[in-house]
């Protein structure tokens, strides 16, 4: 659900080719991704490729375990039973995306609790617009309009991904998701249209503060992003960060006119010749001080995350000291 | 908002105990969404919460129903959740209890205890089970399709967090203690239960539902086996009484009230 | 935490109803089979009624190794009267 161009880091290093057979290796294996062929788990790959692909798919994973927090905020004050069950599902559905996304990662070789050791030391990222708080109901509306929105163009892409289990979650991911946008857009268009001048302002104010890192979710243009180039020769990255960006904005500017909010940005103006909206300059030096660690919630975020793993350490030791202390055909590891 | 109001119906109340037992333990487990101890359970909790408020909702929608018939406004679902007083909610005191693993928490903390909430939901879930399978056969055709579907949910649950207190009561040394303590809080508040009074005598008379009494025995045998094969035993008898289900609370469901009605409160008749 | 002290990886295979083949839908961890079980549920059979869900240790499961395909799967490909296309029948008793 919430990925983010995740092409923050710098290159990896190319390990220089070794052997002929690898070399022979090599080519294949650019062959078959140039064929638009899949790469399966126990496929020969680079080393490059595997190490990407594992960043990659780990942060989405941490995407959408982090992602429950925000919208977790407001389940206990939900202001109908269906708004409450339906926020529920939803969230469980992040739980559930950000399990396929572990398990695909889980092929290539990392473990879950690897995984878990790099989000929580804050070597691993995740979608940076967690990090900001939600505030109100109708953030919870917004985050499934613009965020759980911009999420979905950058993740249909990647359903064609050449590394077949990241592309399976993915299929399996996008086929949930179509709910998550509409039931957020819904929950605004009611309160725009049939609600109070108080609801009203309460949607327009959160449109105000989510408008920004939403498109900011496309991660940096192009030009800055070094890793692009070399997603895109892997197949694992289908579609330019600015190119998601437009089409993001196209679509938002029409869905913000049907609800009768305002964008933010006074640079928004159609361009013909284009056949795209304009749009303002990024303030780009928010995004990185929240992907730095800045935001207004990272710390709280990812303390929390820690907190629940190193609390429930207790309870998954048990579990296993349980399972081992069965007669063989039920043990563990 | 100004609060909604009863009218004194002894089926109305006795099906809002079972919808406020429902909601207000389904409230509870929502509190666990992104802090349980591991991802599968964080799916298998808030699924859980799902589950219950599918159930209060049938229920509560039907309550309305009811209290029309007693010559009241026939309250929707929300009106019911989000409008009454503290004083008009007759859950069983055991499913507003926090999620925590001590008697000095007052408020919601996050992560709760595991062994608190995995043992709660397998007390409330067998109760509910027995409840559903003679509400089955009740004369009320609503009530009884609503049991028929809550039946299996309750079954699942059952079975899921018994597991659960298996694993724990019988995994590590402190996965017991922790379990053990969870036990001697939680009993207590079993009693209530299984207490009959004036309204599930008018049950049992119309034929709506079982005096909460004849529920008792066969959970006992079920919870004693699971405590049994957790290599727990079961805590004696206590003079504790508790009366969530004729509207006296704990100190907890004030807060718990504040936080879940907060919205409809704050912007009273709109739609959401 | 050490590798001693993970849940063990399952996969898990739904068949969604009878009549049809279990499917591979992906992994989970659990600490044992029973709980394997009722996660497989929880995560896998959300949104469809699956009649039958099988887990299986990831451990316990042996693949063929890709670089083997030319060995076990090709020779299929030279076999060719293994196909039921390869006989040709009158058309009266074509149906089989």
């Amino acid at each position: 659900m919430y990925t983010q161009a995740m092409d923050t880091q710098g290159p990896e290093a190319r390990k220089a080719v070794r052997t002929a057979e690898e070399a022979v290796l090599q080519e294949r294996f650019d062959e078959r991704i140039d064929a638009g062929e899949f790469i399966e788990a126990k496929d020969w790959m680079p080393e490059d490729y595997r190490k990407t692909l594992i960043r990659q798919i780990s942060q989405h994973a941490h995407s959408e375990i982090v992602g429950m927090l925000p919208e977790g905020n407001w389940v206990t004050r939900a202001p109908t039973l269906k708004r409450k069950a339906i926020l529920l599902a939803k969230i469980q559905d992040e739980g559930g995306h950000g399990l396929y996304l572990y398990s695909a990662a889980e092929t290539l070789g990392i473990s879950r609790d690897q995984m878990f050791e790099a989000l929580h030391s804050g070597k691993a990222k995740y979608s940076s617009i967690f990090n900001y708080p939600t505030l109100s109901w109708a953030d919870v509306g917004v985050i499934g309009w613009l965020v759980d929105g911009a999420a979905i163009m950058n993740q249909v892409p990647i359903c064609r991904c050449s590394y077949a289990p990241y592309a399976r979650a993915m299929i399996r991911i996008c086929r949930e998701e179509s709910f998550h946008q509409r039931q957020g857009y819904d929950a605004l268009l009611t309160m725009m249209r049939e609600g109070t001048d108080g609801q009203r302002a309460m949607v327009q104010d959160a449109v105000n503060r989510w408008w920004w890192p939403s498109i900011m979710m496309f991660g940096p243009h192009d030009a800055d992003s070094p890793n692009s180039a070399q997603g895109m020769r892997w197949g694992i990255k289908r579609v330019s960060n600015d190119d998601l960006r437009q089409k993001f904005v196209d679509a938002a500017v029409e869905q913000a006119k049907v609800l009768g909010v305002t964008l933010p940005d006074p640079d928004l103006k159609w361009n013909d010749e284009r056949g795209h909206w304009d749009f303002g300059a990024i303030d780009w030096s928010e995004f990185w001080a929240v992907v730095g660690g800045n935001g207004p919630c990272n710390k709280e975020r990812l303390a929390t995350r820690v907190r629940a793993w190193e609390e429930g350490r207790w309870v998954r030791e048990a579990a296993l000291a349980h399972a081992r202390k069965q007669p063989s055909k039920q043990e563990a590891a | 908002m100004t609060s909604i109001t009863l009218k004194p119906s002894a089926e109305v109340r006795y099906v809002l105990r079972l919808a406020d037992a429902a909601l207000i333990l389904s409230q509870r487990l929502s509190e666990w969404c992104g802090h349980a101890p591991v991802l599968e359970e964080d799916i298998a909790l808030t699924n859980m919460a799902l589950d219950l408020v599918g159930q209060s909702r049938a229920l509560l929608t039907h309550a309305g129903q009811l209290h029309a018939r007693a010559g009241g406004p026939s309250y929707d679902e929300d009106q019911w959740a989000f409008l009454r007083e503290e004083r008009d909610f007759f859950n069983p005191t055991i499913c507003e209890l926090p999620n925590s693993a001590d008697d000095a928490a007052h408020v919601r903390s996050r992560p709760g205890d595991f062994a608190f909430t995995v043992l709660r939901n397998l007390m409330v879930a067998t109760w509910l089970k027995q409840a559903w399978t003679r509400l089955a056969q009740s004369t009320d055709p609503e009530i009884a399709a609503i049991a028929a579907k809550a039946l299996k949910e309750a079954r699942y649950h059952q079975q899921h967090n018994g597991d659960w207190v298996v694993r724990l009561g019988d995994g590590t040394e402190e996965s017991r203690a922790r379990m053990q303590r969870a036990l001697q809080r939680l009993w207590p508040y079993v009693s209530e239960l299984f207490e009959d009074d004036a309204i599930d005598e008018a049950a049992a008379a119309a034929g709506l539902g079982p005096r909460s009494s004849e529920l008792r025995e066969a959970w006992d045998a079920e919870i004693t086996a699971v405590l049994a094969e957790a290599t727990m035993s079961v805590p004696g008898q206590s003079p504790f009484r508790s009366t969530g289900r004729r509207g006296v609370h704990s100190e907890h469901m004030g807060y718990l009230l504040a936080e879940m009605q907060s919205l409809q409160r704050a912007h009273p008749g709109t739609v959401w | 935490m050490s590798a001693q002290q993970e849940w063990p990886l399952w996969e898990v295979f739904v068949r969604s109803r009878a009549g049809l083949d279990h499917k591979h839908c992906g992994s989970l961890h659990a600490p044992d089979a029973a709980m394997a079980i009722q996660m497989a549920r929880e995560v896998y059979t959300r949104r469809q009624e699956g009649s039958s869900v099988w887990v299986v240790k990831a451990s316990d499961i042996t693949a063929s190794d890709p670089r083997d395909k030319d060995m076990y799967f090709d020779p299929m490909e030279d076999k060719v009267y293994r196909h039921p296309t390869f006989y040709k029948l009158p058309d009266a008793v074509d149906h089989m």
